[in-house]
C-alpha cells in the first residue's frame, strides 16, 4: 500500500467532530453482548479525557434493526429518531455521540432525507408532537463514538500503559479493522476516511503502536447483513460472509480483530465458535481463534484497565493471546468473578477455542 | 486586418490549426505550458487503429511548426486577455503581449485521476495502473512487470473510468477508452503470448471504420475476453496481486478474479487550463465542462464569444483523427472570420 496515495484519501474524508458535551446514544444490543464497550467509552471519555457526556435513561433503541428488516415503517423510525433529539434538545446537548454504528447510519439517512425533502421533516415534527408533544433541534454535530475516541487517540497514547506492540517480538500486532457497512457505505463523506480506505479505526491502530492488516475482503460484510442473519433460514449465508473475510484475513495472521459496530463484533466473534464447531477449522496464528475486540475495549486495554473489568470474559473467542503479547497482567482465575469474588457463570464452549 | 492569431495549446488540434494558418500567410504565435509539443500524444506508444508509432504524428507536429510565421512559446502561460473593438490583447506569464486578431483555444484534455476512483485502489495498490502510465511505460521503453518485478500472466482492463458515471460528474462518453483498451490488450497479449486478458466494459462502442475488426482480433488471435460488467471492489492480495469483484451481467453472476495488473482505461475531462480561459473569456460551458461551441452543427468551432474560436478535444472527447479534422475547419472558420472583419 502506498501512504502517499492513503493519505490523500484521508485528508479527503476528515469531519468535524464535536469537542466535549455529548448527548450519548446507546446500543440496544451491545450492552448485553459486551457491556465493558459502553461502560469504558463513558469511564474513558469522563474520566481520562475529563468530558461531559450525558447518558439519558429515556433514550430507546433507533429501531433501526426493525427499520432493516423491514418491521418497522420509515415514517415510525423517523419519528422515533425525532424523540432522541427531542430528549437532546430537553437535556440542553447540542453534539449527539451515536454508539451502534447501525443507529449511526439511521441518524446519517433519517438527517439526509429531512435536508432533501423537508416535508418529511415536518412530517416527523408533526408526529412526534401528536404522540408525545415534545418538539426538537436538529443536533449541530452527530458523532459515532469511534469517532470521538479517533480525535482523541493521541490523547490516549499519551496516557497509554501498553501499546499494540508485541512484546515478546517488539513488533507491532497486526490488527484487522472492520468499521461496519453503515459507518460509511452509505454515506462516505461521513466516516472518518472515507469507505474504502477507512482511518477511523486504523487511525487508533497506529496511534497505539499497531499494524493494520489490509486483506483483500477487508470491506466485505462481517456476516451480519440484517435479514441475512435474522431471518433463520438465511444463516447459512451470513455464516458464509464470516467465513469469507476471516480466510482472506487468515494468510496474514492478525493478532486481533478490532470492530466499530456491535453487530460486526459480535457476528466476527461467535461465528468463529461456530465454524469451529462445523469444520474444525479456526483462522488465527497458531491454529487458534482470533480475538475479537471493540475499540472501546482496545482503547480501555491501551490504557491499562483490568482486563475482566472490560468485560473480555463475555467474549467468545478468547482475549488472554492479545493480552499476552501485550505483556497485560491478569488473573486467569479472576476471570468469571464479579467485583465481590462471586462466580457469574462462563461459557461451556469458550475456553476449549483456544487453550486446549 | 489584424493578420495575427494566438493560439492557446500546442497539442494536435492547436499545431493542425496554426500550420493551416501560417499557409494561409498569418502569424501565428502558439502558447503552450510545456516544454515539448504535443499534448497528450507527447508521451503516447501506439496509436489505434493500426498500431501506427505516435512518434510519427509528432513528427508530422515538429515539421508543420518549422515555418517562419509561426513562433511557439514553450513553459508559457497565458495570464490575461481583453478585447480592444476587434482586437485581442493576450498577456502571459513571461509577460509578453499580443495583439491578435483571433484567439484559438486548443487546451485539449486532461486524462481523469483515477485516484477519484477510490475503489479501484489506483495511487493505494502498487499493481494498479492507467491506461496513461502503461503508455508511458511503453514509450519509455519500460519492460511491463508487476511490481515484484514478474511477467505478468492475466491482465484485466477496467473501461469508462472516469466517463459515462454519475458519482464522478461525468455522464458522458470519452469515446476513445474503448478502443484504446482493445489496442493495449492487444500489445499485451504480444509482449506476453501465454497470458489472458480481461477487458470489463458496459457496452462497446466501437465507432470507428476498424474497430470492430480490431476488437474480433483482440478476442480470436490475442487471448482477450470481454466481461460485460462494471468492477465493483478492488484489493490487494497478499503477494501484491489484485482481488476484482464485478458482476458478469451476461452469464448473471458475481466474478472474482485474481490478476497480476489492473489497467484503468481513463476517459477525458476539462482541466485547470479551459477553466481559466473560460474564466477570463467569459465563454459558455457544456453541463460536461467542456466549451461550449456557438451551434454545435453549424459553428462547431465558433465561442460563444466573437474572435474566439474552439478546436479539438476541449470541445468533446475525439480521436486523433477526428481532432485533425476538427482543426481543420477551425482554421476555415478563423479565415473566414478574419476576412469578413
Ligand atoms: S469509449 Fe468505451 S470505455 Fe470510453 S467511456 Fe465510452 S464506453 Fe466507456
Amino acid at each position: 500500500m502506498q501512504n502517499e496515495g492513503l493519505k490523500n484519501i484521508w485528508a479527503k474524508y476528515q469531519k468535524e467532530i464535536a469537542d466535549d458535551h455529548y448527548y450519548y446514544l446507546r446500543s440496544c444490543i451491545r450492552q448485553n453482548f459486551f457491556p465493558g464497550a459502553e461502560y469504558y467509552f463513558l469511564k474513558i471519555l469522563r474520566e481520562v479525557l475529563g468530558k461531559d457526556v450525558y447518558d439519558d435513561p429515556r433514550h430507546t433503541t433507533c429501531t433501526g434493526i426493525g427499520y432493516h428488516s423491514d418491521i418497522v415503517p420509515f415514517e415510525t423510525i423517523q419519528t422515533v429518531v425525532a424523540r432522541e433529539f427531542a430528549l437532546m434538545t430537553a437535556a440542553g446537548y447540542r453534539n449527539v455521540a451515536v454508539s451502534c454504528v447501525t443507529s449511526f447510519g439511521i441518524y446519517s439517512e433519517i438527517l439526509e432525507t429531512w435536508r432533501e425533502f423537508p416535508k418529511e421533516l415536518q412530517k416527523a415534527r408533526e408526529n412526534l408532537w401528536k404522540a408525545t408533544k415534545r418538539e426538537f433541534e436538529i443536533p449541530e454535530n452527530i458523532a459515532h463514538a469511534s469517532d470521538i475516541i479517533y480525535k482523541f487517540r493521541h490523547q490516549i497514547a499519551e496516557k497509554a500503559k501498553y501499546k499494540l506492540v508485541n512484546t515478546n517480538t517488539g513488533k507491532p500486532l497486526q490488527i484487522v479493522e472492520h468499521i461496519g457497512c453503515h459507518y460509511a457505505k452509505m454515506f462516505p463523506v461521513k466516516g472518518i476516511g472515507g469507505a474504502e480506505f477507512p482511518q477511523v479505526l486504523s487511525g487508533m491502530i497506529a496511534a497505539w503502536g499497531g499494524d493494520v492488516v489490509d486483506y483483500p475482503e477487508r470491506r466485505h460484510c462481517c456476516g451480519f447483513g440484517f435479514r441475512q442473519y435474522l431471518v433463520q433460514q438465511n444463516r447459512g449465508y451470513s455464516l458464509s460472509n464470516s467465513k469469507k473475510k476471516l480466510e482472506s484475513m487468515q494468510p496474514y495472521e492478525p493478532d486481533a480483530i478490532i470492530c466499530n459496530c456491535p453487530g460486526c463484533t459480535m457476528f466476527l466473534d461467535r461465528w468463529q465458535y461456530t465454524l469451529y464447531e462445523m469444520e474444525g477449522k479456526r483462522y488465527g496464528q497458531n491454529n487458534e481463534s482470533i480475538p475479537v475486540l471493540a475499540y472501546e475495549e482496545l482503547a480501555a486495554l491501551v490504557l491499562g484497565f483490568e482486563p475482566w473489568n472490560v468485560g473480555l470474559q463475555m467474549h467468545e473467542i478468547n482475549t488472554e493471546s492479545l493480552l499476552d503479547k501485550m505483556g497485560i497482567a491478569y488473573n486467569p482465575d479472576e476471570k468469571y468473578l464479579d467485583k465481590n469474588k462471586q462466580p457469574i457463570g462462563s461459557f461451556n464452549k469458550t475456553g476449549c477455542l483456544s487453550c486446549c | 486586418m489584424n493578420k495575427s492569431i494566438v493560439v492557446i495549446g500546442a497539442g494536435v488540434a492547436g499545431i493542425e490549426v496554426a500550420s493551416i494558418l501560417a499557409d494561409m500567410g498569418y502569424n501565428v504565435f502558439i502558447i503552450e505550458k510545456n516544454k515539448n509539443i504535443g499534448g497528450n500524444v507527447a508521451f503516447w506508444h501506439h496509436l489505434f487503429p493500426n498500431n501506427r508509432s505516435a512518434a510519427e504524428v509528432r513528427e508530422y507536429m515538429n515539421q508543420k511548426i518549422k515555418v517562419p510565421n509561426i513562433t511557439l512559446f514553450p513553459n508559457t502561460e497565458v495570464t490575461d486577455i481583453s478585447q480592444k473593438k476587434n482586437v485581442y490583447v493576450v498577456r502571459t506569464n513571461k509577460d509578453a503581449t499580443f495583439e491578435v486578431g483571433a484567439v484559438l483555444i486548443a487546451t485539449g484534455f486532461t486524462p481523469f485521476d483515477a485516484r477519484r476512483k477510490e475503489e479501484y485502489g489506483y495511487g493505494i495498490y502498487d499493481n494498479v495502473i492507467t491506461s496513461v502510465d502503461l503508455e508511458k511505460k511503453l514509450e519509455r521503453g519500460e519492460n511491463i512487470t508487476t511490481t515484484q518485478g514478474m511477467a505478468p500472466k492475466r491482465i484485466a482492463f477496467v473501461h469508462c473510468v472516469g466517463s459515462r458515471d454519475a458519482k464522478v460528474g461525468h455522464t458522458y462518453c470519452s469515446k476513445v477508452c474503448c478502443i484504446t483498451g482493445v489496442k493495449q490488450a492487444i500489445e499485451m497479449s504480444k509482449m506476453f503470448p501465454d497470458a489472458e486478458m480481461y477487458c470489463f466494459y458496459m457496452d462497446l462502442r466501437m465507432h470507428g471504420l476498424e474497430y470492430e475488426r480490431f476488437y474480433k482480433d483482440a478476442q480470436e488471435n490475442y487471448n482477450t475476453q470481454f466481461i460485460r460488467g462494471r468492477v465493483s471492489e478492488v484489493s490487494e492480495n497478499k503477494d501484491k496481486s489484485i482481488q476484482l469483484k464485478a458482476e458478469d451481467t451476461l452469464s448473471g453472476l458475481p466474478l472474482k478474479m485474481k490478476v497480476d495488473l489492473l489497467v484503468l482505461l481513463v476517459g477525458m475531462e476539462q482541466g485547470k487550463d479551459s477553466d481559466k480561459l473560460c474564466d477570463i473569456l467569459h465563454l459558455h460551458k457544456t453541463p460536461e465542462n467542456f466549451i461550449q461551441p456557438q451551434d454545435p452543427h453549424l459553428q462547431g468551432n465558433v465561442s460563444s464569444r466573437q474572435g474566439v474560436f474552439i478546436a479539438g478535444t476541449c470541445i468533446q472527447p475525439m480521436t486523433i483523427n477526428e481532432t485533425m479534422q476538427n482543426a481543420r475547419s477551425a482554421a476555415l472558420e478563423i479565415n473566414h472570420y478574419l476576412l469578413h472583419l
